[in-house]
């Protein structure tokens, strides 16, 4: 079975070859850490084996970038607790059905009778507050720039068509101050980032630069199929090979240096910074959130409803700070796998398919082996 | 902070924690343990099973073996809550039908007789109803096997979804078939009779919730003729059949995996796989692996009945597709790994959460 415009992307013979080409960048003896800092490029790693491709000095560690995982406990409460506000529809992304908070998840939730329905875009959030005029409906956005202007977008439309029974609990973050507190960390062994290729489609490639300048680290806006990552690699090793630091750009097919403007209008619209935000596991990081600014206040579920607000501590065998930090990796955490699972998940690094931890369970664990696959016919 | 132990050691670990018997801790059902999933699994081995104790069931086969008499009986029952209760390629009607008959059939039984009990909505149309039971007969006409008995309640109107359908099949096993999770071995073949995830994304589509279109449509079909010629073929070569409906082949692999204490490794490419299925996969990030086919099965084959079992189902119009997709291995005992088209591998785990639910 073959896929246009996506086997082109998955070709072993091509992987083998660029696989060969960083090995032979490789300076003897040395280990590199390379932070992908995106979820979906941790998942496409473990996806395909992109590990498998390559030397063993090279340690691909998972970052922050996975948007369920950096939610704090205390929002899914805040979630739950508007959604079980009489007549209220909450609605989110299917990811965050499981993510646990101080009193279960969203599908516990449901279970005690609240009304959480899964949704592909804001946009069916809409649709559903539009089909049902006597509810309120509420979206739980979640995510960076990458999906930030569709919930601006759909504000944009609601007050457009005069949609009063929508509004949006928005908790979306920004990538740079988070890829900056994993800078300042003082336990902090990287060498280089693959940037995050859907984050640079709308910011584009100029906001990474204090990277190489500040902290003389190379940083490769990378593609999510497998042989993107594989040439991100590749690049940085160049980088590194010849004494560079500087941001590059692997995924041109989709993203411009400047990122995109239309798309960074309607945030700057819509949104505005807030003073401070609470990351799972990162902490407080300040102006790394947005909200919905005056003009679309109307909009914004924290103003319309009561909600606790209440920061709720981590568990506390849980280390999914240290593991999006790219400290530790999955397997050291002191939980992981035993009382940490996907099933039941401690930290949100265990629920979604983007978090490093989850990915690592479900796809990972016997990536080491290197076992001889060969299926005779 | 960072503990003395090794990464296999964490790996040992888990795979204890994994085989330890099921326990239900929930406080309340939620969707997952619908899901045919890890949570559906501690739903059934940690609650239900315990209670209603017995062999037969403890076997947790697709059909429970009871002996009467000379004969060896197969006995199986299924409930259907599909939505929509129509949808391209069938609905619920041919669903409740053949997934019973293909209980049945996986387990090597010929199937003899069906029951049907229907749960009816208040205010249900006559002409929804009459197409559903018409559609009932179509398939219970196609695959020879009448539904004998049957129940009919009526519930308020919200209280169940337009209609919902259980059914509940017999049938005969054959003294020469000896088809258990525990007689896989390494070395054995493991064929799938055709595309997967037909059904799955032909039901994502049918809401009409994701503004994608393509032509897929459900697989629902009997699987009795396939698997008659497949057991005529090969006999006693074939080890194990499960059909792959909810969880879709990934789990019905790992549940073997973990029965015969076997690892099983396939190649993601040799997978058939249309390409719009594929397509919506990626679009919806669903791994086709995962999700629901109503007619198709994997079969674990001795090696040296592979060949004769693969054209034994490619001669069958339910299996013109068949592919061998991978063997059984002595390692690692209890998992399934998968060589991906890219030339890496990767674990194939039991499914979790929910990613498409009331599927069939």
């Amino acid at each position: 079975m073959t896929m246009r415009f996506v086997d082109e992307f998955r070709d072993p013979e091509l992987a083998a070859v660029l696989g060969r080409e960083i090995t032979a960048l490789c300076e003897p003896g040395r280990h590199y850490k390379v932070m992908e800092v995106c979820g979906g490029h941790t998942h496409t790693i473990y996806r395909y084996g992109v590990q498998d491709h390559l030397p063993d000095d090279i340690e691909l560690v998972h970052g922050p970038g996975c948007p369920v995982c950096v939610i704090p406990m205390g929002r899914v409460d805040d979630g739950i607790a508007i959604a079980e506000q009489d007549g209220v529809i909450l609605t989110c992304f299917g990811d965050m059905m499981r993510v646990p908070g101080g009193n279960g998840s969203f599908l516990d939730a449901n279970a005690r009778g609240a009304d959480i329905r899964m949704v592909y875009s804001p946009l069916d959030a809409l649709r559903i507050a539009r089909d049902n005029p006597g509810r309120q409906v509420v979206f739980y956005a979640i995510g960076f720039e990458t999906t930030a202007p569709s919930t601006a977008l759909t504000v944009l439309r609601a007050k457009k068509e005069g949609v009063s029974n929508f509004s949006v609990f928005c908790n979306h973050v920004t990538i740079i101050p988070a890829i900056k507190a994993i800078l300042d960390s003082p336990d902090l062994r990287l060498d280089a980032f693959i940037g995050p290729g859907h984050v640079s489609t709308v910011i584009g490639c100029r906001p990474y630069e204090f990277i190489p300048r500040q902290h003389g680290k190379p940083l490769v806006c990378g593609g999510f199929e497998p042989l993107d990552l594989l040439q991100s690699v590749y690049m940085i090793m160049r980088q590194l090979a010849e004494g560079r630091a500087e941001v590059e750009n692997q995924y041109t097919r989709v993203v411009a240096y400047d990122g995109n403007p239309v798309a960074l209008k309607v945030l700057a619209e819509v949104f505005s910074l807030r003073p401070y935000f609470e990351w799972r596991g990162l902490g407080s990081i300040s102006s790394s959130a947005l909200q919905l600014s005056e003009r679309y206040a109307e909009y914004d579920a924290e103003l319309r409803y009561d909600v606790p607000g209440l920061r709720v501590a981590d568990p506390k065998a849980c280390q999914c700070g240290e593991v999006l930090k790219g400290v530790l990796k999955p397997w050291e955490c002191k939980v992981f796998g035993t009382a940490c699972t996907p099933e039941t998940p401690i930290g949100t690094c265990m629920v979604s398919s983007e978090g490093a931890c989850a990915a690592y369970y479900n796809y990972g664990r016997y990536a080491k082996q290197r076992l001889h696959l060969e299926i005779a016919t | 902070m960072t503990r003395q132990i090794t990464e296999d050691q964490v790996g040992e670990r888990i795979e204890a924690i994994r085989r330890r018997p099921q326990r239900f801790r929930d406080e309340r059902v939620t969707m997952a343990h619908g899901a045919g999933g890890k949570a559906s699994r501690a739903l059934v081995e940690g609650l239900i099973v315990p209670l209603l104790d017995n062999p037969a069931l403890a076997a947790l086969s697709d059909a429970a073996s009871i002996d009467v008499g000379q004969e060896r009986l197969a006995f199986t029952t299924d409930a259907f809550v599909v939505r929509p209760i129509s949808f391209p390629g069938g609905s619920i009607g041919e669903l409740a039908v053949n997934g019973t008959i293909n209980d049945l059939a996986v387990s090597g039984a010929r199937p003899v007789a069906l029951s049907a009990a229907l749960i009816l909505e208040e205010g249900l149309s006559a002409e929804v109803l009459s197409a559903q039971v018409e559609a009932m007969a179509r398939a219970a006409r196609t695959a020879g096997v009448p539904v004998v008995a049957g129940d009919t309640k009526v519930v308020e109107r919200g209280k169940c979804d337009q209609m919902y359908i259980v059914t509940t099949g017999v049938g005969v096993v054959a003294p020469e078939t000896q088809l258990a999770a525990d007689r896989v071995r390494a070395g054995d073949k493991v064929l799938v009779s055709g595309t997967i995830g037909d059904h799955g994304v032909a039901i994502m589509l049918a809401r009409g919730e994701l503004d994608i279109e393509a032509d897929v449509h459900s697989d629902t079909r009997s699987l009795w003729d396939l698997v008659r010629e497949v057991l005529a073929r090969c006999g006693t070569g074939v080890h194990c059949m499960r059909d792959a409906t909810r969880g879709g082949v990934a789990t019905v692999l790992n549940e073997i995996a973990m029965a015969a204490e076997v690892g099983v490794v396939i190649a993601e490419e040799r997978v058939p796989l249309r390409p719009e299925v594929m397509g919506a996969g990626e679009i919806l990030g669903i791994d086709p692996l995962y999700v629901a086919n109503e007619g198709k099965l994997v079969a674990f084959v001795a090696p040296e009945h592979a060949d004769a079992a693969l054209a034994a189902m490619r001669a069958t119009p339910a299996g013109e597709q068949a592919a061998i997709i991978g063997e059984v291995r002595d390692e690692p005992p209890g998992r399934v790994l998968g060589r991906t088209g890219f030339g890496g591998h990767r674990m194939i785990d039991m499914l979790v959460g929910d990613p498409l639910p009331r599927i069939c």
